[in-house]
């Protein structure tokens, strides 16, 4: 059955995710631990670091906050199974809250109630792209709340610039101090609208640590970014040290000349993402 | 200095503990978040008995995964959440029920501080999303209160811990407070970052 390959698949990716943490993440956690001149700022990243081993030795969730189940979908136009898909990933989502186990974290806003299964109204989320080809890629984004509740939108003033945004994010940061679980990993979304500048900073938290924008001057901008938010001696934790965040990624739109809209997007230390493939034959696998 | 404490403690033991303290806790901790915090209080105003004693556990803001194996529950995983949130109620809490160690993440505001020096209690940061580790150092659920009505991360956990930390002292009895040390260095690094932004 193509639907039961597909949904172990994506169950598999959400344990992977939820229980393992990117090689890029925890790379770049130990070169901050080895920059680290703050005793403070040492101790959380190596009780950090002791936490990682745990989880993934264990096979259990690296933070009790598994987060919302958040999918990017990468869909071929000719993938046969365009129709599918959601119902795979919300059987998936409800198996993977049992099996994994996953804290039960939907709650409908209006009575409160928990079905106990991360699903509901528009749960698991799906953000669907469509691309060339016939094979379906799958990236589930297990988001923390207490990173997401540090995220925001700001409608600037076009007329503040490029310098305007950096002041504007370091601010921001800095302002967050330990809530969002520093080092975090920072998602820049410039223009396109309110809600188009909030997406694209999520986009950009997909990426790699390590990988930077292919436009160079954007590329250039993200390592200013970084450098000038590790200025500021938040710290891991917000303890105080030497790094505040691990990355900080740039994706933009053109905007509409009256807007200069920038979303931050704000991914805790647990940058938790795994990927699925599903080929035209209906098989699927994980891929990272 | 590191700390080895068993709980229960008492006022005065709590007044000694001073910000930058390190301490690992043997003993019984509550998990408590927003839902909690009004079910306690709402409890305590209309003169009801609590079911446990949170004057002599830890308070945890916490949401924990806990998987019930059998007749008994297991932890999965049980990291601080952002404390922040609580602290519209977290005075009165202390005033109401005197926890001497208050756990979370993220620091809390003046009106925490404020009740903190009043009641003799500290409040200690304990690593975010640290959640695999906090299970590993918690030994047993002793038991669990308004579950069905709050759900799994909100309810009321009982913990039996042992050398549960480390828990970084960040606010204390005293007066101390990190988050208000670090301000004046984070200022002044601001004015260096603003320049170099301008340069």
């Amino acid at each position: 059955m193509k639907s039961e390959t597909v949904k172990s698949a994506v169950v598999d990716a959400l344990r992977i995710a939820s229980t393992i943490l990117p090689e890029d993440v925890v790379n770049a956690l130990k070169a901050a631990r080895e920059r680290e001149t703050s005793d403070l700022g040492a101790a959380q990243l190596d009780a950090i670091l002791q936490n990682v081993g745990i989880a993934r030795e264990g096979s259990i969730p690296m933070c009790q906050d598994t987060g919302l189940q958040t999918f990017f979908i990468e869909a071929g136009a000719k993938s046969p199974f365009l129709g599918e898909i959601r119902d795979w990933i919300e059987a998936a989502v409800v198996d993977a809250t049992a099996a994994i186990p996953l804290r039960p974290n939907t709650v409908d806003p209006f009575t409160g109630a928990n079905p106990g299964n991360n699903t509901g109204r528009f749960m698991p989320f799906i953000n669907w792209e469509i691309v060339e080809g016939d094979e379906v890629r799958i990236t589930v984004l297990p988001k923390g709340g207490g990173s997401e509740n540090m995220s925001t939108v700001k409608m600037l003033p076009p007329g503040v610039g490029l310098k305007g945004i950096k002041k504007a994010v370091v601010e921001h940061i800095v302002s967050c101090q330990g809530k969002p679980c520093p080092p975090t990993v920072i998602g820049v979304g410039i223009g396109g609208g309110a809600d188009i500048a909030l997406k694209l900073g999520k986009k950009a938290i997909l990426r790699k640590i390590g990988s930077r924008h292919p436009n160079p001057d954007v590329a250039a901008y993200e390592g200013e970014l970084l450098e000038l938010v590790n200025m500021s001696g938040v710290g891991p934790m917000g303890v105080g040290g030497e790094t505040t965040c691990l990355a900080v990624h740039v994706e933009y739109a053109s905007r509409h000349p009256a807007s200069l809209p920038l979303g931050i997007l704000v991914q805790c230390w647990a940058d938790r993402r795994s990927q699925v493939l599903v080929k035209a034959d209906g098989t699927a696998e994980v891929i990272s | 200095m590191e700390r080895r404490i068993t709980l229960p403690i008492d006022e005065a033991q709590a007044r000694e503990l001073r910000v930058g303290d390190i301490l690992y806790l043997t003993g019984k901790i509550f998990t408590a978040r927003d839902e909690a915090h009004l079910t306690m209080l709402e409890a305590k105003e209309e003169g009801k008995t609590l079911p446990f004693d949170p004057g002599a556990m830890a308070l945890f803001h916490c949401g924990p995964v806990v998987r019930q194996a059998g007749d008994s529950w297991e932890v999965i995983a049980a990291g601080p959440t952002t404390s922040v949130r609580m602290e519209i109620f977290e005075d009165k809490f202390l005033e109401a029920f005197a926890p001497r160690i208050v756990i979370g993440k993220g620091g809390m505001g003046d009106r925490t501080q404020a009740g903190l020096e009043k009641v003799g209690s500290v409040y200690t940061h304990y690593t975010g999303g640290a959640g695999a580790l906090a299970a590993e150092r918690i030994e047993q659920v002793d038991d669990v209160y308004w579950l069905d009505e709050l759900g799994m991360p909100e309810a009321a956990w009982i913990f039996a811990v042992k050398d549960f930390g480390p828990l970084l002292v960040t606010m204390d009895s005293a007066g101390g407070n990190l988050y208000k040390d670090l301000e004046p260095k984070i200022a002044e690094n601001m004015k260096a970052i603003a320049a170099r932004i301008e340069g």
